[in-house]
């Protein structure tokens, strides 16, 4: 029973972690009707920063953590100018692989200067760990979950009740209505893809402690984001959390308890499953089809 | 574009459009036939490979670029291609037996694949597609009993007739050069026939070929079990080719190097597959000269402009380090991609046309023939 609720918690964080990631796509998505395949590379980009600055600067972590978010977010604004702006209105497959593209590119320039090997970070949450009973719990995958729950709700009120919010949501229904309800749409999807970087910065740094640093780390994540993403309903900010928490606890139980091979398997059996079965996702809404 | 004005419907249904194109293509032919007597065995070595990239990339033609399935699955069916050929070789069929069973077999996969993705367009099939790919990979490593898992399968020469072709002989280079042109034959009959022009219509507006009567399924499980036959058939040839293969070759870098060759080339026609083949299959000795030849080429040249000699050979430490960086490659191919889909967003063949265009129309050329129109995102999710 005990080992069902740690792996239940490890399966959470990992969780955690990819609906961060799926945030970040569902994010875009709404925006621009984009998937940025480069997003678990965001997240890659994250944890580089981080590095930089809390062990090479020797900065506070909570300071570091604080540089890293926001030098992504100005990475993702300066990935949005230079490879997105010129290229939205391209048949969505083309945007799709120019990410593809991206993401090769920043993996290759992180390993450049970065180099290959796992680095580590210090961070409050690396050792220590919560004792209820005879349960172990590790501080930093309660960090992970933490700071999750407390992102979702800002983002969710951010996009539901404000007007920039609510100004993203009119630009990724119909951009060129948004352009005639004197939108900023170029500004708004700057800054989308701004926060979206923000938000896969943060996941990077939370989950240093878990994965260190290195920089196939986006690759794998990022790809098991998907099925998340899409599990959750591509449009939904809710969804996006709880299809990564499913996938993460799937993903930790099969590699728990069924034969060797099905942990890295069972994110994608389910990804298909869930497209057969209900292709708009848990909380995604179908849309209609108009000539 | 070269406008040939359609008069009558004979025309449109003529395999080649310009009388010229069959001199052209003869004598490419030509070229390609006598290469092997002429080349050395390193160039034909890649050649083989360039055929068998280009048969992928037609098959990917077929399924992206005139159905307008975007797929990253495209290294799945090689790989059940691959297996298919290496596991019969091993229980004792021959060449002409397993050859066409590891195309029919890879094609009804594909078919199979095809039928859930029916609900699936643009992003999610791509999603779906990769999901394949990876279920694909990890069948092959854990079903040890037949694809001997992740020791990988050795795969010996084509036996036909009692002959054996290695893989470094000319019959297998006519062989191979052989099926690209069946293919190519096969896919431009396939194009102007009803079939290929349902096909076309599906890419441009699904409701439109609904309304005109087109069944979607239909088309769209044939289009997907005729891509991965294709595909399946190019696999046996790669086994035999490597004469080696593991599930880590089969992985979604290649599906990827498969899209590429369909970017770079220009997703609207043929020619575009075959261009594409050729670049990509050039990338691995144009990176090896980056790193022999390119720092020696930058040294001599700030020479020739008056540096000192110990400047030039720092240059050249520098240059030669640049090159032999570990993750090079992978940063070729994204700015390879993202060049690609920023300036060039009609492959090579697209602007091989477009100098052709400048030509015909001299001195009547304008840039804006090819501006983009629309900045903004039409939201595909009501097409």
């Amino acid at each position: 029973m005990l080992d069902f609720i740690q792996q239940l918690v490890g399966g959470l964080a990992l969780g955690c972690v990819y609906g961060l990631i799926a945030l970040g796509f569902v994010l875009i998505y709404k925006a621009t009707e984009v998937v940025n395949f480069a997003q678990g590379d965001f997240m890659m980009l994250g944890g580089f920063f981080a590095y930089t600055f809390i062990a090479i600067l020797q900065l506070n972590y909570w300071m570091g953590f604080l540089l890293a978010v926001l030098s992504m977010g100005l990475v993702g604004m300066l990935m949005e100018r230079f490879v997105v702006r010129p290229i939205l209105g391209y048949p969505q497959f083309s945007i799709v692989m120019a990410t593809i593209g991206l993401g090769f590119l920043l993996r290759s320039a992180a390993g450049m200067i970065w180099g290959t090997d796992d680095l580590k970070i210090d961070t409050p949450f690396s050792t220590g760990v919560l004792k209820i009973g005879d349960l172990v719990l590790a501080y930093d995958k309660l960090s992970v979950i933490v700071a999750t729950i407390i992102l979702i709700t800002v983002l969710y009120l951010f996009f539901n009740k404000t007007r920039l919010g609510t100004a993203m949501r009119a630009t990724s229904e119909n951009m060129l209505a948004a352009y005639y309800m004197g939108i900023p749409v170029k500004r708004v999807v700057s800054l989308v893809w701004a926060i979206s970087a923000m938000v896969a910065g943060c996941a990077g740094v939370l989950l240093a402690p878990i994965t260190f640093v290195h920089s196939n780390v986006g690759l794998a994540l990022g790809l098991k984001a998907f099925p998340a993403a899409v599990l959750g309903g591509f449009g939904s900010i809710p969804g996006a959390l709880v299809g990564g928490l499913i996938i993460g606890v799937a993903e930790t139980m099969a590699g728990f308890y069924m034969p060797q091979g099905w942990k890295d398997v069972a994110p994608y059996v389910l990804l298909l499953l869930v497209l057969l079965l209900k292709p708009e996702g848990l909380f995604g809404a179908l849309g209609k089809k108009k000539v | 574009m070269r406008f040939i004005f359609k008069t009558d419907y004979e025309q449109d249904i003529k395999l080649l459009q310009h009388g010229g194109h069959w001199w052209s293509y003869g004598l490419l032919l030509a070229v390609l036939a006598a290469a092997p007597y002429v080349l050395g065995s390193y160039l034909q070595s890649q050649l083989v490979f360039v055929f068998i990239y280009a048969t992928v990339g037609v098959a990917l033609m077929i399924l992206t670029g005139f159905t307008g399935q975007g797929s990253l699955g495209h290294a799945a069916f090689l790989a059940i291609g691959a297996y298919t050929a290496g596991y019969m070789q091993s229980r004792g069929f021959t060449f002409p037996v397993y050859f066409p069973i590891a195309g029919v077999l890879t094609g009804v996969i594909g078919a199979i694949v095809g039928i859930p993705a029916l609900r699936l367009h643009g992003i999610y099939l791509l999603i779906a597609t990769i999901s394949f790919g990876f279920i694909v990979e990890e069948v092959l490593a854990r079903w040890e009993s037949v694809t001997h898992g992740n020791e990988g399968m050795r795969v010996k020469a084509v036996e036909i007739f009692g002959e054996t072709l290695t893989r470094d002989s000319n019959a297998f280079y006519f062989l191979c050069l052989g099926f690209l042109v069946l293919t190519i034959i096969g896919t431009l009959n396939l194009m102007r026939s009803p079939t290929g022009r349902a096909f076309i219509a599906i890419r441009d507006s699904e409701t439109a070929a609904k309304s005109m009567g087109i069944d979607l399924s239909a088309y769209k499980v044939k289009s997907f079990a005729i891509s991965a036959a294709i595909t399946g058939f190019a696999g046996a040839l790669y086994a035999h080719k490597l004469s080696f293969i593991s599930p880590e070759m089969f992985t979604l870098l290649l599906s990827i190097e498969f899209i590429m060759v369909i970017i770079i080339g220009g997703a609207f026609g043929l020619h575009g597959a075959i261009l594409g083949a050729i670049f990509i299959v050039m990338i691995d000795p144009m990176l090896t000269a980056l790193k022999d030849d390119v720092p020696g080429l930058i040294a001599s040249v700030s020479r020739a402009f008056g540096t000192s000699a110990e400047r030039a050979e720092q240059i050249r430490e520098a240059a030669y380090r640049f090159g032999s960086a570990p993750g090079l490659k992978g940063a070729i191919y994204g700015l390879i991609i993202i060049g690609f889909v920023l300036f060039e967003p009609l492959g090579l063949y697209g602007r091989w046309l477009k100098i052709k265009l400048f030509f015909q129309l001299f001195p009547l050329y304008k840039r804006a023939t090819f501006k983009r129109q629309k900045t903004y995102v039409k939201s595909e999710r009501n097409r």
